[in-house]
């Protein structure tokens, strides 16, 4: 899936750049999504899910995107996973991404450490590598006493960071996080902001993070996107300027995350009113 | 690239994690395996107990004569009598049913497997099966025996015909009650095709699979049985043919010994091979509820 780029089965009717030789879709950007549209069933009861979404992570970029419900966050993220494809305009990924869930949707028939293993055979690591890199990525998540644990004996915070290592056997580029975190317990939640932002610090990965929780938008990303509903499209985008590390109850995280909700909140009454 | 800016502090958060964990991971209630047994085992011993009362009273009320309708005692020492050609005859129905089964599981597999993921053959055969499912296997041996005449093979065929359509069964329904979540994580994962069946879609369809298996065994052992009844074959000394000789010579305590090492034969294989297969898979998959508490 190196530089894979997706565009519509049929003809695309804007021409998408040709990305440059070399790491990058152009410009240092890993995820280039250019005027890319979603359209579900026929003309006669089309649902526009997406509508020309302009959207770049850079290189070890964390963005969050944020916004209400039907704003198409996932498909967003099925289209960058490679998952599905645009009905129109273009996303191009340079490198390899994986897609984390609301649900850590780990393998029930395998222990944490088997989970991990599978992502690697699957990557096409020889046997004999994947034990000691399996213990090696739950070890990065603080979990290599777990390895030997099966999915329900674990919480639900220590699935989504079996997950995370799952995630990372894939040797990403870019991980795509659709609410991780979304279930779980605020001070679990709050630990794992800490761990993720440490996990990116240290990989150097670019996070394409979805939420619809203003405050874990802002305490993670450097930049927040919105996105309005129904079509989703990018209506406004913040960067975050605050120096990490950050916590989600500081007054400067407070502050800013007022002002994207004031505005998240006019763009769901535009819906309301009629 | 390598960030400059500080995080939080990695010992903090590692403090954390460990404290969160120690926490919040489910403690389930484990008694020790002498206790589980016994608490398994008790409720069965007073059932068979108050089963063998009832039988002994009806005797000895007189009801029918006693050449008809022995006691249990009677019976048992019947049993202890013949126990050397009862073993044998066990033992090949059982080799027979094992053949069968066997068969089956493998015919079964790749139909439902074909069926699960195919869609023209779920369209042209999935309701076949459960049609299959429903006809009795007694009605297939007049076919059987014009095609395989009174032999091994007419016996066998009718022990395919009555398990693999449960087996084809278990495994289709296993197969379509995939959370769609977990297909998605394997292609996420980079599963596709052989790799995806082998690593993701048949582990995740284990359990129904081993219910169809379970409830394949139980429809092979009563065509088996009753093929034994109708396929009389000299050469070979089967459970059924002792329960037809014991009948023919009105001997009612062998007939009603044979029949006690039928059902004790059925219910060994059912509850401890597949009843304990069921629960292991089930307990590994955490679809049992254990009492957790976190």
């Amino acid at each position: 899936m190196i530089g894979a780029s997706r565009r519509p089965a049929a003809a695309a009717p804007t021409p998408a750049p040709v990305p440059p030789p070399g790491i990058g879709v152009g410009g240092g950007a890993l995820v280039r999504i250019t005027e890319a549209s979603k359209v579900y069933g026929d003309t006669a009861n089309a649902v526009h899910a997406l509508d020309r979404i302009n959207l770049e992570v850079g290189a070890g970029e964390f963005v969050c995107l944020l916004g209400a419900s039907g704003c198409g966050k996932s498909t967003l993220l099925n289209l960058v996973a490679g998952l599905d494809r645009p009905t129109a305009g273009s996303v191009d990924v340079a490198g390899r991404t994986s897609l984390m869930f609301q649900e850590a949707a780990l393998f029930p028939w395998l222990t944490a450490a088997g989970n991990v293993e599978l992502a690697l055979q699957l990557d096409g690591m020889a046997r004999r590598k994947r034990r000691a890199r399996a213990r090696a990525l739950l070890a990065m998540v603080n979990l290599e006493e777990f390895g030997r644990k099966r999915p329900h004996e674990l919480s639900g915070g220590m699935r989504q960071r079996v997950a995370l290592a799952r995630a990372l056997a894939q040797q990403v580029d870019v991980l795509l996080m659709d609410e991780p975190f979304g279930a779980l317990d605020a001070m679990t939640r709050d630990v794992l902001h800490d761990e993720v932002e440490r996990i990116w610090r240290e990989t150097g990965v670019g996070v394409l993070f979805v939420t619809h929780n203003v405050r874990e938008a802002v305490r993670l990303g450097d930049r927040v996107v919105m996105l309005s509903s129904r079509p989703g499209t990018v209506i406004a985008e913040f960067p975050v300027d605050i120096s990490r590390p950050r916590r989600i109850d500081s007054p400067e995280v407070a502050t800013l995350a007022a002002d994207i909700t004031d505005q998240l909140r006019e763009e769901v009454m535009r819906h309301g009113a009629h | 690239m390598a960030r400059t800016e500080p995080t939080a502090d990695a010992a903090r958060i590692d403090a954390s994690l460990s404290g969160l964990d120690a926490l919040e991971v489910p403690v389930a209630r484990r008694r020790s395996l002498g206790a589980r047994l016994w608490s398994n085992l008790w409720p069965k011993l007073v059932a068979a107990g108050l089963f063998l009362l009832i039988w002994q009273a009806v005797v000895w009320t007189g009801w029918k004569p006693n050449y008809l309708l022995p006691g249990p005692v009677q019976v048992f020492e019947n049993l202890g009598n013949n126990l050397d050609t009862l073993a044998t005859a066990a033992g090949n129905t059982l080799w027979r049913a094992l053949q069968g089964f066997g068969l089956a599981a493998v015919i079964g597999t790749v139909i439902g497997a074909g069926v699960a993921r195919v869609r023209v053959l779920r369209a042209g055969v999935g309701s076949m099966i459960t049609g299959l499912q429903t006809m009795p296997s007694i009605a297939w041996f007049p076919l059987a025996i014009l095609l395989f005449k009174l032999s091994e093979g007419a016996i066998l065929f009718v022990v395919v015909l009555g398990a693999a359509p449960s087996i084809a069964n278990g495994l289709i329904n296993g197969i379509d009650n995939i959370p769609p979540l977990l297909l998605r994580a394997g292609r996420v994962l980079g599963a596709r095709g052989i790799a995806a069946f082998r690593l993701v879609i048949l582990p995740a369809a284990l359990p129904a699979f081993v219910g169809g298996l379970k409830q394949g065994w139980a429809f092979a052992w009563r065509s088996l049985l009753a093929g034994e009844l109708l396929v009389l074959i000299s050469s070979k000394y089967s459970l059924g043919q002792q329960l037809e000789t014991s009948s023919q010579f009105a001997d009612a305590r062998g007939v009603i010994a044979t029949m006690i090492v039928i059902f004790v034969v059925g219910v060994i294989i059912d509850a401890l091979l597949f009843g304990s297969a069921d629960r292991a898979i089930r307990r590994r998959y955490g679809l049992i509820d254990e009492g957790a508490t976190t």
